[in-house]
């Protein structure tokens, strides 16, 4: 329940503005909650200077309990003969997080054909690695890949499962968490424990990336968390770099029953599209268009200098819902998290929705003639100036240094 | 066939916006819609009701003034609706929430189909749909971009869309389903449907009504709690590059060759 204490209730009108259901308004000198419209988000409370705000949960779930599910796990998505490289990214996370555990990490593979590549998976910081295995496992199915994998977390017990919000992790994870009735925080930005109570910390935006909010899952175990690709950055895999040479790793193959297999779902064909344009998630270099291009005609100057850095053609939704360029451009909290070396903005204001797909870039360079514009704030260089005049000029710049030095 | 449509009320993102400075909400009084993705689970129940026949029914867990959103899906066709509302609810996270959503379908004489948007937009969690169809102990899909009834009209040929492209893949009824936009274009509501929806009697069921655990429902019912919530800041790193165009590029072309990118 949501409680005011009028006592300690100023009446400073900060909670009737951020709540976004109009749930508060003051009525007098003190705040008051419209409970048929209160979805009780906790916003509130976490916003008021007085502390005046509290809502109050009854503690379920025995301590003992949840100290008997130990480790870490992290689903490794098998898809189209390889391991996706969301998986690496969060074996290097999972690894940060078992060792602040004192616990260990485990990849969980499933899949036709995951046992043979099944060493990479060490190589990245998994102590073990179980596998379900079978030619039946070919085509992928929501129902089968729940059943399995809840059926060994219901066994084995770990505290903690992370997968990659792919359109996989996403489809089954939530059957998984359902199966084991526990929670399951989707598309966190940042996962730590908490080293006073081993709480696994997840954070991941709300409110349409306005604000972060951190989600903890206190009485239920496992802690399940689905993180987008390019939030965190995989661990070097090589063996020396890593320190994971000669490292034994334990693989248990899994026995699986014809009930096992048994889905709902037949899968009739798969069609591995050629997506046109270089892969974002994959490039080392993003040019991406904003508004501030002014016109389509106007890529084809971005893509010449793409296409020279040897990069791909980046996009804010402004671009893409005007149907300049396609959606699989799009960058941001409703496109692709990128996290490039070089991240080159053109025109681009740097609404917070964008910035969150972007922010992890390890140079950024915005163009844009508001020397307001919040881009700046998280520019590694900033240009003040026109994005055409800039642009040629790079092009001039750029295009022929790279043409001088044979790169 | 019954054929169940779960919608949700969500902010429209268009009233609400962020006063970075400040830290607040800056709101010209909140309006509420139809999440997007759900008018193209509506599209899709009208299209395979219009195909086989049956029922669809909107369900809603949500507050009374839910009650708007039903009547619209009504307006667009849809037979009939329920609001399920009690401030029980309140505080649900995704586990609660498909609890709360089944006991309500199962009120209804369970379904054969269920449809979902593939995510709201206000929580952006996309975990309903499958969730939701784990209750129902039926094969759930998400993300469908193409459909088509299978011979016999005994279940559904779907494109489950991915990042490769897509699965082309069959189903039996009972099934779950979550939508995209390019699913379909959602039809607009005829004069017919207008009049139909005003004068609708929408049901309102409390958790009582459903036979709902008063344990597994609301905050109650929710393993996930809100620890802390704040405003993203971002690493100040800038250099404003200064001087003529000629000599910002310069000076962006030296200092990318020292990163070694150029
Ligand atoms: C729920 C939700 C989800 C969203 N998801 C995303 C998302 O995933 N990705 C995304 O990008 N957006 C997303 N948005 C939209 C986002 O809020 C912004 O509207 C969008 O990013 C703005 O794109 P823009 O920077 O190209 O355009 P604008 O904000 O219009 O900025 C254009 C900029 O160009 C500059 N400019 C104009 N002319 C010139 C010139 N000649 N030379 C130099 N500079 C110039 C202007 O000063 C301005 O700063 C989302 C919004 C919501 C509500
Ligand atoms: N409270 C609710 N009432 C009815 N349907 C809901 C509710 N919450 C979510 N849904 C459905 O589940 C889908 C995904 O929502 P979410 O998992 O919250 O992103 C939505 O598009 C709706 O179809």
């Amino acid at each position: 329940m949501i409680s005011v204490d009028k006592e300690l209730c100023s009446g400073c009108g900060v909670c009737p503005d951020v709540c976004s259901y109009g749930a508060i308004s003051l009525v007098g000198d003190t705040a008051q909650v419209d409970l048929d419209k209160c979805t009780l988000c906790g916003t509130c409370a976490e916003n008021c200077p007085a502390d005046a705000i509290t809502i109050e949960r009854e503690e379920t779930g025995s301590a003992a309990e949840l100290d008997q599910w130990r480790g870490v796990w992290v689903f490794a998505e098998f898809r189209n003969g390889e391991y996706a490289p969301v998986v690496f990214e969060l074996l290097g996370k999972g690894r940060e997080l078992a060792d602040a555990l004192g616990e260990e990490l485990c990849a969980v593979a499933i899949g036709s054909g995951s046992r043979d590549q099944a060493e990479v998976l060490g190589n990245a910081g998994a102590d073990r690695v179980l596998v379900a295995d079978s030619p039946e496992l070919e085509g992928f199915s929501e129902d089968v890949w729940a059943r399995i994998l809840s059926r060994l977390a219901s066994e084995q017990k770990p505290e903690v499962i992370l997968a990659g919000a792919t359109s996989m992790g996403r489809a089954f994870l939530p059957q998984v968490a359902t199966m084991l009735e526990t929670g399951l925080t989707a598309d966190c930005t940042q996962l730590e424990i908490r080293a006073e109570d081993r709480a696994l910390l997840q954070t991941r935006p709300a409110f349409g990336g306005n604000l972060l909010a951190t989600i903890v899952c206190p009485n239920h175990r496992p802690q399940m968390a689905t993180v987008r690709p390019n939030v965190f950055r995989a661990p070097s895999m090589d063996f020396e770099d890593s320190g994971n040479s000669g490292r034994q790793i334990e693989i248990d193959e899994i026995e699986l029953s014809p009930e096992d297999l048994k889905s709902g779902v037949r899968v009739v064909e798969r069609k591995v599209e050629d997506l046109q344009g270089p892969d974002l998630a994959n490039s080392q270099v993003i040019v991406t268009a904003g508004r501030g291009i002014g016109s389509e005609d106007n890529l084809k100057a971005l893509e010449q200098l793409a296409n020279c850095l040897e990069g791909a053609v980046g996009a804010t939704r402004a671009i893409t819902d005007a149907g300049w360029i396609s959606h699989h451009h799009q960058i941001g909290q409703t496109g692709a998290t990128v996290a490039p070396k070089l991240y080159l903005g053109f025109g681009v204001s740097g609404a917070i929705q964008h910035l969150v797909g972007m922010q992890g870039s390890e140079i950024i360079v915005a163009v844009n003639k508001d020397p307001d514009a919040p881009i700046f704030d998280v520019a590694t260089y900033g240009i003040v100036g026109d994005v055409h005049e800039i642009l040629q000029l790079l092009l001039q710049r750029i295009c022929k240094g790279a043409g001088q030095t044979g790169g | 066939m019954n054929i169940i449509v779960c919608i949700k009320q969500v902010p429209d993102a268009a009233s609400v916006k962020w006063d970075r400075e400040k830290g607040t909400l800056i709101r010209d009084g909140v309006k509420s819609v139809i999440n997007p993705f759900d008018y193209n689970a509506i599209e899709a129940a009208l299209q395979v009701r219009d195909e086989l026949g049956g029922t669809v029914t909107a369900v809603t867990m949500g507050p009374p003034q839910a009650e708007e959103a039903i009547r619209e899906a009504i307006s667009l066709g849809v037979d009939q609706g329920v609001v399920v509302s009690d401030r029980a609810f309140a505080g649900a996270d995704t586990l609660a929430t498909t609890y709360t959503l089944s006991k309500a379908i199962e009120k209804l004489g369970g379904a054969d189909l269920v449809f979902c948007g593939k995510q709201a937009i206000d929580g952006d969690t996309a975990q309903v749909g499958p969730g939701l169809s784990v209750r129902l102990g039926i094969p759930c899909v998400t993300c469908i971009g193409d459909m088509e009834v299978l011979e016999g009209g005994k279940g559904l040929r779907v494109k489950r869309m991915n990042e490769f492209g897509y699965d082309l893949v069959e189903v039996e009824f009972p099934a779950l389903f979550t939508t995209i936009a390019s699913l379909n274009t959602p039809r607009v509501p005829s004069l017919k449907g207008k009049m139909r929806a005003k004068k609708a009697k929408i049901p309102v069921w409390t958790a009582e009504d459903i036979g709902a655990d008063p344990d597994r429902i609301g905050l109650k019912g929710s393993p996930t709690q809100v620890a802390s919530t704040y405003i993203p800041t971002f690493e100040a790193r800038k250099e404003m590059l200064e001087g003529s165009p000629e000599e910002q590029v310069e000076a962006l072309v030296e200092r990318l060759k020292g990163a070694g990118i150029l």
